[in-house]
C-alpha cells in the first residue's frame, strides 16, 4: 500500500547567533492511508520541527539540508510555493497548538471556515456561508448558526479547537496533522475533541499525524507511535507493541515517567541528564548517549539502519531485550560505518 | 488529625455586567442598584477542610471556581461570604489588602502555575526567593542569604544559579525556584496550582518527588489544585472534585478515582487517558457546561451534561451527603454505593 506520507531523511537545521542549531537528523517514519500515527517526544525533541518542515512553513532561519516528504508523487520539500499553496488545506492540514492564538481574532469564525471552503473547496462564494454553518454542526458545535458569527474570543478554547478542525477539515483532506491539539485542554474535553478528530479521520479515511509530549494519549489514540528525542527518531513501533515491549532506552524511561500506570510517587523514575545541546560540534551519532543507562562502545559509532520491512524500528546499539522472542534477536542490521 | 484550615461556606460572586461603561452604569442605576447586576457564582457555598500535614487535592475542569476558591484562601481576593479559619485565626474578615502586611500572611503561601511567567522577569532567582523573606521575615544581610541558600538547597538548586534570572533557567529550575520562594517563609499551607503543568514528564517526576520530599521534612499541609488525575492520585491522600463553583465528590483520593459515585467523577475519570488501554467504549459527556451567571439553585449543576439526569435533577438541588468517609452530591449515589464498579 503506498503511504499518504513518507518522510525519508529529513534533516533540519536552524541558523542562530550562537551557531547552528541541528533540530533534525535523518528522520524517517510513514502514514499509511487511513492511519493515525503519533509523534512523541519532550519539548524541544523536533516533533513540531517535522510538521512544518513538512509544511512548509519553517521559521526563515530554519532550512531543510536533506530529506524528502513524499506525498503521493509530490515530494513537499522541493516543492515550488505555488504547488504547496494547492497542496496545503486542500490535502494536508494542520491543526496547531493553542487555537486561540492560531484563528484570527478579528474575523468571525464562520468567516474563516469560509474562506478556506472558497479557496480550497470549490465552494462558491454565495454558498460558502451555509456550507461553514454545516462544518460547524458537523463538530458538534451546538446553534452553529449563532455561533458562526461569533469571534474567537467570544468562545471557549474547547469551542475554538473544534472550529479549528472544522478549518482544517474543510477541503476534506486526505492528511491532517495535529500539533497538541488538546495541550491545554481539560481531560474531558481532551475526549470530546480527540473523539471528534477520530470519528472524521474514519469517515474521510484520512491519514493523521498526532503530534503531543503525553504518551499515555497517543498510545490511546494512535495504531504506531513515533518516538522522537532531539531530532532524532529512537524508536518506531506499533503501540500495543511499544508499550507492553519497549526495545530502546529512552522510551522505556520515558514509560517508566509517565505517571498514569504508576502505583505510588516513589515507582516513577526520573529521565537522568537533559537533552544535549544541539549547537555542538561533537554530538555524538547517538544523542541519547551521555544520559544512557546502557551505552556500550559501539554507541560511537554511526547509528544502526533498519531493515526498510521492519514494522519495530529501533535506533540503538543495545536495546532492551526482545520480550517477544528472547532466543531470537531481531536486531536492526548494522551498516558498515559509512 | 488536627485540622489546620477549615473552610466553611465560602461564597465568591463576581459582578457580570458587559464593563462599566456610562450606558452599563446607568443600565444598573435603573435596574435598582449593584443587588440586581447579574453575578457569576464562581465559588458557591464550599466547605472543607484541610488537616495537619496532609495533602489535598483539588480537581475539576477549567472555569469551574477552583482557581478563585485557591485564591480566595490564599486571601488574594476577598470572599463574598463565609469563613476561612487557619487554626484559631479567621482569614476571612480582614480585606486583602490589609492581609498582605499581616503576620499570618506568612503561614499560606502559593506556588503559581508556570513559574516563569509568575517569577519577576527583573529578578534573579536569589532575589525572587528573597523578596518574601524581606516583606515577611525582616531578614537582611547575612541571615537572609543564609536562609535563601538553606531554602534552595532543600529545594534541589544549585547555589551558582542564584544570580540567574528566569530565562536562564531550565522549565525544572524554574519551578524549583517557585517553590523556593514559596516555602522560604516556613508556611503551614502550601496552595499549588498546577505546578507541573508547564513540564514535561521526566522534570515532572523529580518535581513531584521534591514535593513529596518536603512535605516530610517540613510538614507542611499542601493543597494541590491540578486537572491531571493521574498526578492527583499519586501525591494527594484526600480529593475534592469541583464542578461550577460547587464540591461535587471528596474522599480519599484512591478510593474516589477506583470507585467514583458522581457522574462527572465518572467522566472524569474515563477521560483520563491510559497507555495500556486503547479507547473503546467510554461515558463521554455531550453538551456544555450550564452557566455560572445565576444558575437556577434549584437545578443540579450537572444538570443537560448529565448521562442519568432526570426530572428530580431539575426540580432539587442535591446536597452535598456523607457516605462513610465520603461525600457525594448526587441524588443517585446510593445505586454505586453497595457494588463498588470494578477498578477502571
Amino acid at each position: 500500500m503506498t503511504p499518504a506520507l513518507a518522510v525519508e531523511g529529513l534533516s533540519v537545521e536552524f541558523r542562530t547567533r550562537s551557531g547552528i542549531v541541528r533540530a533534525l537528523e535523518n528522520v524517517s517514519f510513514s502514514v499509511a492511508k487511513g492511519e493515525t500515527i503519533a509523534l512523541v517526544g519532550e519539548s524541544g525533541s523536533g516533533k513540531s520541527v517535522t510538521a512544518y518542515a513538512v509544511m512548509g512553513i519553517l521559521d526563515p532561519a530554519g532550512r531543510v539540508t536533506a530529506g524528502r516528504a513524499m506525498l503521493g508523487e509530490l515530494d513537499l520539500l522541493s516543492a515550488k510555493p505555488k504547488q504547496l499553496a494547492e497542496v496545503r488545506g486542500r490535502k494536508i492540514a494542520m491543526i496547531f497548538q493553542n487555537p486561540r492564538t492560531a484563528l484570527n481574532p478579528i474575523r468571525p469564525v464562520g468567516r474563516q471556515i469560509a474562506d478556506v471552503l472558497i479557496r480550497h473547496g470549490n465552494v462558491s462564494r454565495r454558498a460558502a456561508p451555509a456550507q461553514a454553518v454545516e462544518m460547524l454542526r458537523a463538530v458538534g458545535i451546538t446553534d452553529p448558526a449563532r455561533r458562526a458569527k461569533a469571534y474567537p474570543f467570544e468562545m471557549s478554547g474547547g469551542m475554538c479547537q473544534r472550529v479549528m478542525i472544522a478549518i482544517a477539515l474543510a477541503a476534506k483532506p486526505s492528511l491532517l496533522i495535529a500539533d497538541e491539539p488538546t495541550t491545554g485542554l481539560d481531560v474531558t474535553t481532551q475526549a470530546v475533541i480527540m473523539d471528534l478528530v477520530g470519528d472524521l479521520a474514519k469517515e474521510l479515511g484520512m491519514a493523521t499525524i498526532f503530534i503531543t509530549h503525553d504518551l499515555a494519549l497517543a498510545g490511546q489514540r494512535s495504531a504506531r507511535i513515533v518516538v522522537m528525542h532531539a531530532g532524532h527518531v529512537v524508536e518506531n513501533a506499533p503501540t500495543g507493541e511499544l508499550s507492553a515491549n519497549p526495545r530502546h532506552p529512552y522510551t522505556a524511561e520515558l514509560i517508566a515517567a509517565t505517571p498514569d500506570s504508576a502505583q505510588s510517587l516513589d515507582a516513577l523514575a526520573a529521565i537522568p541528564g537533559s537533552l544535549p545541546d544541539l549547537r555542538r560540534a561533537d554530538l555524538p551519532p547517538c544523542r541519547y548517549a551521555e544520559r544512557c543507562p546502557r551505552k556500550i562502545a559501539a554507541c560511537a559509532s554511526p547509528l544502526p539502519q533498519a531493515k526498510p520491512e521492519a514494522t519495530h524500528i529501533v535506533a540503538c546499539w543495545n536495546p532492551l531485550p526482545d520480550r517477544n522472542e528472547p532466543a531470537q534477536t531481531v536486531y536492526p542490521k548494522a551498516v558498515s560505518a559509512a | 488529625m488536627t485540622v489546620l484550615l477549615d473552610v466553611a461556606d465560602v461564597t465568591k460572586l463576581f459582578p457580570a455586567s458587559g464593563g462599566a461603561g456610562l450606558w452599563t452604569r446607568f443600565r444598573r442605576r435603573l435596574s435598582g442598584g449593584p443587588e440586581n447586576v447579574p453575578k457569576v457564582h464562581a465559588v458557591d457555598d464550599v466547605s472543607f477542610a484541610v488537616g495537619k500535614g496532609e495533602t489535598v487535592g483539588l480537581v475539576g475542569e477549567s472555569g469551574c471556581g477552583k482557581s478563585t476558591l485557591v485564591r480566595a484562601l490564599t486571601r488574594l481576593v476577598d470572599v463574598t461570604d463565609g469563613s476561612i479559619k487557619l487554626g484559631a485565626r479567621e482569614l476571612a474578615l480582614k480585606p486583602s489588602r490589609v492581609f498582605a502586611r499581616d503576620r499570618d500572611r506568612a503561614r499560606v503561601q502559593m506556588v503559581f502555575q508556570d513559574a516563569g511567567e509568575s517569577v519577576n522577569p527583573r529578578f534573579t532567582a536569589f532575589a525572587a526567593i528573597a523578596d518574601p523573606l524581606r516583606r515577611l521575615r525582616k531578614l537582611r544581610g547575612k541571615a537572609l542569604r543564609e536562609r535563601v541558600e538553606t531554602v534552595a538547597g532543600q529545594c534541589g538548586l544549585p547555589l551558582q544559579l542564584l544570580s540567574r534570572f528566569p530565562h536562564q533557567l531550565s522549565g525544572g529550575q524554574r519551578a524549583r525556584v517557585g517553590i523556593a520562594r514559596a516555602i522560604a517563609v516556613g508556611p503551614d499551607l502550601l496552595v499549588l496550582d498546577e505546578p507541573t503543568a508547564a513540564l514535561d514528564v521526566s522534570v515532572q517526576v523529580v518535581i513531584l518527588q521534591l514535593l513529596q520530599r518536603l512535605k516530610i521534612e517540613t510538614g507542611m499541609s499542601y493543597l494541590f489544585v491540578s486537572h491531571d488525575l493521574s498526578v492527583v492520585r499519586l501525591l494527594c491522600d484526600r480529593v475534592l472534585v469541583m464542578y461550577l463553583g460547587k464540591i461535587v465528590e471528596s474522599g480519599p483520593a484512591r478510593e474516589v478515582f477506583e470507585h467514583p459515585l458522581h457522574p462527572y467523577t465518572q467522566a472524569l475519570v474515563a477521560a483520563v487517558p491510559r497507555l495500556h488501554e486503547s479507547g473503546g467504549e467510554r461515558l463521554r459527556l455531550t453538551g456544555e457546561p450550564r452557566s455560572p451567571i445565576d444558575p437556577d439553585p434549584n437545578v443540579c449543576r450537572f444538570y443537560g451534561r448529565c448521562p442519568r439526569g432526570t426530572e428530580t435533577c431539575k426540580t432539587t438541588m442535591p446536597a452535598l451527603r456523607s457516605f462513610a468517609n465520603r461525600q457525594v452530591a448526587c441524588h443517585f449515589a446510593e445505586q454505586f454505593l453497595p457494588q463498588p464498579r470494578t477498578a477502571s
